[in-house]
């Protein structure tokens, strides 16, 4: 009795103390432009932008972690992405669309940052933009550390420390039934064994392939997971980053290629029962397939996790095109439930994309039937 | 031209929502029939829906480039 009534005290505090956040009409600050927050969002930056409040001088402060910048161009030149937000007011211009826009630049360092695209400045410290209103100006080799790269290197520490302490258990408890962390990742592993990799690649060589399909399958699964975090380590959309798909899905197709037996080349350069004359049409196709498989396995699991960000990030913003606290009640319902289904597809594609690459090396590898 | 986009989305979607429902609708038939092969049929039919699926992307892909 007692207990719920202190639980009920916590959630009125807790209403209370939320309520400002929420009685802020859009009258008072310029409208929010959900389209350019979602899009911000999706995409790699070079500062990791956690918030942005109005103090009382009316003044905008930003709260973000600013992450070294790591360019080559005559030469290594490391700096922290704070010099090049805000050291100087950003330049407003027009963009291609007739919109107005803005880039940010120091000119001490000689660099200005546009889309999170980094350029080098021209002698009167300025961009150069074509008619059309594109930028023209060069740019330096960007091998920062920018959000999505620190993700990565986060996860593969985390993952890396996870997996240690089961491998731990093993090598002090023997082949007794596991304990601890362990135990979740045991099951995880024989399922991945026993249901993606014999079951497609085959009993004779399914071994060889492990190493591969379980890193894909547990990166793949602790990138998604760790997308579905609101807070700073996590939020970063790096599974829907092409190039982080790209590079997977590139592992997959060398792979494929380089254990291909005779009869999978057979298969693609003189296919087994077609007249030759349709060999000519043949060939290109079974080339071409080689390189679609990936690019589908590269597409899918972009675009699924990048929609999920885009449908959980757009119910959030009812509120703000609505500029109503009330829409938070069909809001918050919705992007939980959406969250909740977001739990089952960050398995489902880690699957999928283990399975998928386990099917093209299991017909890589198949003898003849 | 975004109106486009989205409309060719839309069709996009309709077309996997059919397969998708079909490849689900015999998997459930056939996991009735045999019960005992249901983690078999399960596989498949992930893996077929994921192909669906995959062309499906495809169009939201080409949707959100032009929209």
């Amino acid at each position: 009795m007692l207990n719920t009534a202190i639980k009920a005290l916590v959630w009125t505090v807790v209403m209370l103390l939320s309520a400002p956040v929420f009685s802020s009409s859009p009258e008072e600050g310029e409208p929010v432009d959900v389209t350019e927050m979602i899009m911000h969002h999706i995409k790699d930056a070079h500062e990791w932008h956690i918030l942005t409040y109005t103090d009382d001088n009316d003044g905008k402060q930003h709260v973000s972690i600013h992450l070294p910048i790591i360019l080559i161009d005559n030469g290594l030149k490391v700096f922290s992405s704070k010099r090049l937000y805000h050291e100087e007011s950003p330049i407003q211009i027009t963009n291609a669309e007739g919109e107005k826009d803005h880039y940010y630049l120091n000119s001490e360092l000689g660099y200005a940052v546009y889309h999170e695209t980094i350029y080098k400045l021209n002698e009167n410290g300025e961009l150069d933009f074509d008619e059309a209103g594109h930028v023209i100006s060069a740019k330096p080799y960007d091998f920062s550390i920018t959000k999505h790269v620190f993700t990565l290197l986060f996860s593969s520490v985390l993952l890396i420390f996870l997996l240690k302490i089961a491998v731990k258990t093993y090598k002090r408890d023997g082949m007794h039934p596991p304990k601890g962390l362990a135990r979740f990742i045991e099951p995880i592993v024989i399922f991945v064994r026993d249901d993606i990799a014999r079951t497609n690649i085959g009993e004779a060589k399914y071994e060889k392939y492990m190493p591969y399909l379980l890193t894909a399958f547990f990166f793949i699964w602790i990138n998604n997971m760790l997308g579905l975090v609101p807070i700073f380590p996590g939020g970063a959309n790096l599974t829907g980053d092409i190039s982080f798909t790209l590079s997977l899905a590139a592992i997959t197709l060398l792979i494929t290629v380089f254990s291909g037996n005779k009869h999978y080349w057979g298969h693609i350069f003189a296919t087994p029962g077609v007249p030759f004359w349709l060999l000519p049409i043949m060939i290109p196709v079974e080339i071409v397939g080689i390189f679609a498989k990936p690019f589908a396995l590269m597409v899918r699991l972009f675009a699924n996790i990048t929609a999920g960000h885009i449908i959980i990030l757009s119910l959030t913003g009812i509120i703000f095109t609505f500029g109503s606290a009330a829409w938070a009640g069909l809001s918050i319902p919705m992007s939980l439930f959406l969250l909740i289904l977001k739990l089952l597809v960050a398995f489902l594609q880690a699957f999928i994309f283990t399975m998928l690459s386990a099917l093209f090396i299991g017909g890589a590898v198949a003898e003849e039937h | 031209m975004t109106g486009l986009a989205a409309i060719g989305a839309g069709i996009a979607v309709l077309g996997a929502g059919m397969g998708i429902g079909k490849i689900g609708s015999s998997a459930m038939d056939a996991m009735a029939r045999q019960p005992e092969a249901a983690s078999k049929i399960q596989t498949g039919m992930i893996i077929a829906a994921a192909l669906i699926e995959g062309v499906a992307l495809f169009g939201v892909v080409v949707g959100l480039l032009q929209g």
